[in-house]
């Protein structure tokens, strides 16, 4: 049991976790259910005894979409989503491999393209992710389609105070 | 004489006119024997159909009537009241139950309900034609009250009833009055402060000329029966004589026996002369005489050097000569219409739960005796310390359902008040430790009351209650500290728990000796041992006997809310019932025939009441009549067929019998 | 009336969301609403800084309150995404002083709380708009049946958007009735189409869409209307039952202005068949 992850992902996430009842409405209404190997409920209840290692390890910390339907309909108003910011975060932090590379590695891509343009080119953005998910087959008419249709411009438009972007990226760490 | 009988078949709309023909079974009650009048009406007990009846008593100078419609608990005393009222004597009216047992059973065949309904109006007038005009029994009614337990049941009932202006006895076991609240530290859900909201009550009943309190006292005998109770009280002596005792003190520090402490549930000594507890009525000292080496062999004593065979340090010290140790126990009677049982509760022996250590693990305690922690006049001065090292502890289990929901091997029912007092302990105890935890072991959590589940959540947002649910396997002690092996349900794990300290909220049961006095009050207990009342929706503070009120956690598990609501609702339905001047008793009860009973006595024993007592002067048995409910038990039971049921006589029923069989062999 | 905004484009007006925006600019200049676009702004952080890093993703969309909050005019963000971010970064300078001291001083602004931050429905569906959009209306949109598609990000949570109802939203479908439309009630309007995962995910994501077109389609819809350009790309991209339509090209298509021939071919279900 770790002691304080209750207390970090409450301070980091700003959701009164403790208060979770284990009604199971936000596992009812969650869309992404049937990805996730913990429901949201369940989530709540691991971090409330601490079970720190079994989530960091799990895929349903990068399942969530972000929704946000459990945290509407919470009878207690708890948000799930930034709760699982938090994890998703700590997970990468300290060095535990994510239960769903592809994803991070998608999410990688595009943070990279703002730390270079300042903005998403989805070209460069698109085919670095494929090289870093290493997964060129899968959805891959998705951006072919969106050429093809004129929405994926050659050439990437950038911010003008990059400086400052980069502080931003090296203040987060990232 | 022939009597002049009347029918009045009523349709009930077409709950009876659609299976029986109302008009033939009119034509065929007016051919019977003595019918000098028949005829229906769609609905008889409304107005109209009442007005009807009555006017044809008047106009036919009926005196004998049968009214065929729904069943006698709907709309007999409607009907009885209406002949009553144009001087017909009620008892000659009966009801003739055509509804519920024939036309709502029969809803196919007309011919043979209606044939059916005609034999119940032949046997209802067959037995109204031997029917007696009869009045109602009127009994003398005393109008004072003993209430018996000094907990807040006890006391708030006693105060309303004093302040109404009636006598009250309270008697209370205890040397003080107060109960298990005085042991509690602040309430839920507001943390009240206990002792302040229940000394003014104890100092209001102190003060109060109506109220007379027996203190160290029990029942001894219970005699008479509503409105004439003679309670025999036994007072155990108390030693000290207040009138004399300065509360000074000295006789505490000399006395030298050292005994755990029963009010502070073992977490402090006491000598055999000790005060009971911290209110301010219990300042005197009491002596108990089982302690007290003065009343024991010596040898039998562990006692520090100096104590001599006969002990008398206490006696010797007292400077204002207060002590008198040949002093005996007394009885007295009181003569009370009432009796308002407030009995309260004892927490169920956690030596009875040995997997979780009670008895043997110092750190190991009942919920009272965390109280006992956290009261600032308790034995730490309301720091939670740990008993076996005087340590904060930093990590506090709470278990729930200690011995409660558990039907196979302890008691089936849930003791209501722990999920609530729980999480006030625990909230408490994380207001005054910061850095520790509090872990709640439960089944479910019942917070069922206003603020309750707000209190609850509270604890969980301002304190970090850790629920856990499940229930613990057992705590076993470790270097140190306690290991709490348990399960959290709603994520199935096994968890260990390294705590400090464990604490119990064990089942609240009937206190000690209950089945005894619910004997000698009459009064009829439940599985448990609780007290129970008459009915759980209707009649909640009744007792199976007239008279005798029930308050408190004696009838079943409560907290202070519910106890002080019930103990309130007695001391209403007393005044109610002592608004009149006397009682009135309905007169259909036994009767014993003198010429027949050979004073056999069976039914005596018999009576579930009381009601039947041996006539020493005649020899043969008598009915108490104002305590008789007529349920024919004796009747039964009877070998001479002495007794009867007045109105109700074998006679009677053979005849009836008799008018229905004939019918059956006619179809 | 002739109030003017500031305007985040956001990354997708260039690429994938440009109908949307030309449809967009369109409406609100035949509303002679002014925009103007911030003189710098950087991607909010779209669905993956957040998930990498919450300092990160506050840290994205802080920039460009900042450059908002220098404008002094609410600004308007019709990207759904976008919208969602950084109405999220403003509610925590709104309650979180610690957070709102350092973005000030990092990005030199001074953050009064005046600044709104509007969804381009929080801007269109206002109340006191609606008679100017009737009387834009040259063609109404009679007979064609719409279900009106929300999404999440432009109503979750309650608390952040502002949105009352979050389980039955229904500004869109008072502006869809008032172009003339038939609006049909539906089960799915703030059903999740699956976001981001449509990169990594596509079984899934074929999942959640096929279920939302199904309602839409069991209701008798011709068509499906959203506010959100993830959304549109998610479902449009993946069926071949219904045309997916962004409420701002319904407007243009009511006011019959812009260049909708051009945006209908930018739909892979081709939608110039419903007018």
């Amino acid at each position: 049991m770790s002691e304080n992850l209750l207390q970090k992902v409450m301070a980091e996430s700003d959701q009164p976790i403790n208060l979770c009842y284990q009604c199971k409405k936000c596992s009812v209404g969650c869309p992404m259910i049937d990805e996730f190997d913990f429901p949201p409920n369940m989530v709540m209840r691991m971090i409330q005894l601490g079970m720190k290692d079994e989530l960091l390890k799990s895929k349903a910390i990068w399942m969530c979409v972000s929704c946000e339907t459990c945290g509407s309909r919470c009878p207690n108003e708890i948000r799930i989503a930034p709760i699982m910011d938090s994890l998703r975060a700590q997970c990468l932090n300290e060095g535990v491999t994510p239960a769903d590379p592809v994803t991070v590695a998608l999410h990688s891509s595009f943070i990279n393209s703002i730390k270079t343009f300042g903005r998403i080119h989805e070209a460069t953005m698109l085919m670095a992710y494929k090289w870093k998910s290493k997964n060129f087959t899968s959805d891959l008419d998705v951006g072919l389609k969106l050429f093809l249709k004129g929405k994926i411009p050659l050439l990437p438009k950038k911010s003008k105070n990059m400086a400052k972007i980069k502080e931003i990226f090296k203040e987060a760490g990232k | 004489m022939e009597k002049k009988l009347g029918v009045f078949v009523c349709w009930c709309g077409s709950n009876i006119a659609g299976s029986i023909d109302v008009d033939l079974a009119v034509a065929e009650a007016a051919k019977l024997d003595g019918v000098v009048h028949a005829e229906n009406y769609m609905y008889m007990c409304s107005d109209p159909g009442q007005q009807l009846v009555k006017d044809t008593i008047s106009e036919k100078g009926l005196d004998g009537v049968v009214v065929a419609c729904c069943s006698p608990r709907m709309h007999e005393n409607t009907f009885r009241k209406a002949a009553g009222a144009v001087g017909l004597n009620s008892y000659l009216l009966e009801i003739a139950n055509i509804r519920e047992q024939c036309s709502w059973v029969h809803q196919n065949n007309k011919p043979l309900a209606t044939a059916k309904a005609v034999s119940i109006i032949e046997g209802t007038l067959d037995k109204v034609k031997e029917n007696l005009p009869l009045e109602t029994i009127t009994i003398d009614l005393t109008k004072r009250v003993c209430v018996v337990g000094g907990g807040i049941a006890g006391i708030m009932s006693a105060l309303d009833l004093a302040n109404a202006d009636y006598d009250v006895a309270i008697i209370e076991r205890e040397p003080a009055i107060g109960g298990h609240m005085a042991q509690i530290s602040q309430t839920f859900p507001y943390f009240h402060n206990i002792l302040e909201l229940l000394q003014k009550k104890i100092d209001e009943v102190k003060a109060h000329p109506r109220i007379k309190l027996y203190l160290n006292s029990e029942v001894e005998v219970l005699d008479g029966y509503v409105g004439n109770f003679n309670v025999t009280i036994k007072t155990r002596p108390a030693f000290v004589d207040p009138a004399k005792c300065t509360a000074c003190g000295k006789c505490l520090e000399v006395c030298p026996v050292s005994v755990a402490d029963e009010f502070n549930r073992g977490l402090s000594q006491r000598g055999a002369i000790f005060r009971y507890n911290q209110t301010e009525g219990a300042r005197i000292p009491v002596l108990e005489q089982r302690d007290c080496l003065h009343f024991v062999d010596v040898e039998d004593v562990e006692m520090d050097a100096g104590a001599g065979e006969k002990c008398t340090a206490c006696v010797d010290v007292c400077p204002e000569n207060a002590i008198d140790l040949g002093t005996i126990r007394t009885f007295n009677e009181e003569f009370v219409g009432a009796i308002v049982m407030a009995t309260g509760y004892d927490l169920y022996s956690p030596a009875k739960m040995p997997e979780y250590g009670a008895g043997k693990l110092p750190d190991v305690i009942d919920a009272l005796a965390f109280e006992r922690l956290l009261d600032p006049t308790g034995p730490t001065k309301g720091q939670v310390l740990r008993p076996s090292d005087g340590q904060v502890p930093k990590k506090v289990v709470f278990i729930q359902c200690v011995g409660s929901r558990d039907p196979e091997r302890h008691k089936a029912y849930c003791s209501r008040a722990c999920c609530m007092y729980t999480a006030k302990q625990a909230r408490l105890y994380r207001q005054q430790v910061e850095d520790g935890t509090a872990f709640i072991s439960y089944m479910d959590i019942r917070s069922d009351s206003r603020d309750f589940e707000e209190f609850v959540q509270q604890g969980m947002e301002e304190e970090n209650l850790v629920y856990i649910r499940g229930r613990v396997a057992k705590v076993i002690q470790e270097d140190g500290f306690l290991r709490v092996f348990t399960t959290d349900t709603l994520s199935s794990r096994q968890l260990e728990i390294e705590a400090d300290l464990v604490v119990l909220a064990m089942a609240m049961e009937p206190k000690a000796g209950i089945r005894d006095l619910a004997k000698k009050m009459n009064v009829t207990i439940d599985g448990d041992a609780f007290l129970s009342e008459t009915h759980i929706k209707l009649y909640p503070v009744e007792s199976s006997t007239k008279g005798v009120y029930l308050a408190g956690c004696g009838q079943s598990p409560k907290d202070i809310t519910d106890t002080v609501s019930q103990a309130l609702a007695t001391a209403g339905k007393i005044q109610t019932m002592f608004s009149n001047e006397t009682l009135i008793a309905d007169p259909l009860i036994a009767e014993v025939k003198n010429d027949v009973c050979s004073g056999c006595g069976i039914c005596i024993d018999i009576c579930p009441y009381g009601a039947r007592l041996m006539n020493d002067f005649t020899r043969i048995t008598d009915v108490n009549q104002a305590v008789c409910q007529g349920c024919g038990a004796c009747i039964a039971a009877c070998p001479n067929k002495a007794c009867e049921l007045i109105n109700s006589t074998s006679r009677q029923f053979i005849r009836m019998i008799g008018d229905f069989a004939g019918k059956a062999e006619a179809v | 009336m002739a109030t003017t905004y500031s305007y985040y484009p956001g990354c997708t007006s260039h690429s994938t969301a440009i109908e949307y925006i030309e449809a967009s600019l369109a409406v609100i200049d035949a509303l002679g609403i002014g925009l103007n676009e911030l003189p710098d702004w950087c991607c909010c952080g779209a669905a993956s800084a957040h998930n990498l890093s919450t300092s990160l993703a506050l840290g994205l969309s802080a920039f460009n309150l900042a450059e908002a909050h220098k404008t002094g005019r609410d600004l308007v963000i019709p990207c759904a995404g976008c919208y969602g971010n950084l109405a999220q970064a403003d509610h925590v300078m709104r309650h979180d002083e610690k957070e709102r001291q350092r973005f000030e001083k990092q990005f030199d602004f001074n953050y009064d709380g005046q600044v709104k931050m509007l969804s381009l429905v929080d801007l269109l569906a206002r109340e006191e708009l609606r008679p100017a959009i009737k009387d834009l209306v040259k063609k109404p949109l009679k007979g064609l049946k719409v279900v009106c598609y929300y999404g999440c990000a432009i109503v979750r949570p309650g608390a952040i958007t502002g949105v009352d109802d979050t389980e039955n939203p229904r500004r869109i479908d008072k502006m869809m009735a008032d172009l003339g439309a038939e609006v049909i009630d539906w089960s799915c309007k703030v059903d999740c189409c699956g976001a981001d995962l449509g990169l990594t995910d596509a079984e899934k994501t074929a999942e959640l869409v096929n279920k939302i077109v199904d309602y839409a389609v069991a209701a008798e819809a011709d068509c499906l209307v959203t506010s959100c350009a993830l959304c549109e790309a998610n479902i449009d991209i993946r069926q071949q039952r219904l045309p997916i339509l962004y409420f701002t090209e319904m407007m243009a298509e009511a006011f019959q202005i812009g260049d909708r021939q051009r945006w209908w071919k930018k739909h892979f279900n081709d939608p110039s068949k419903l007018f």
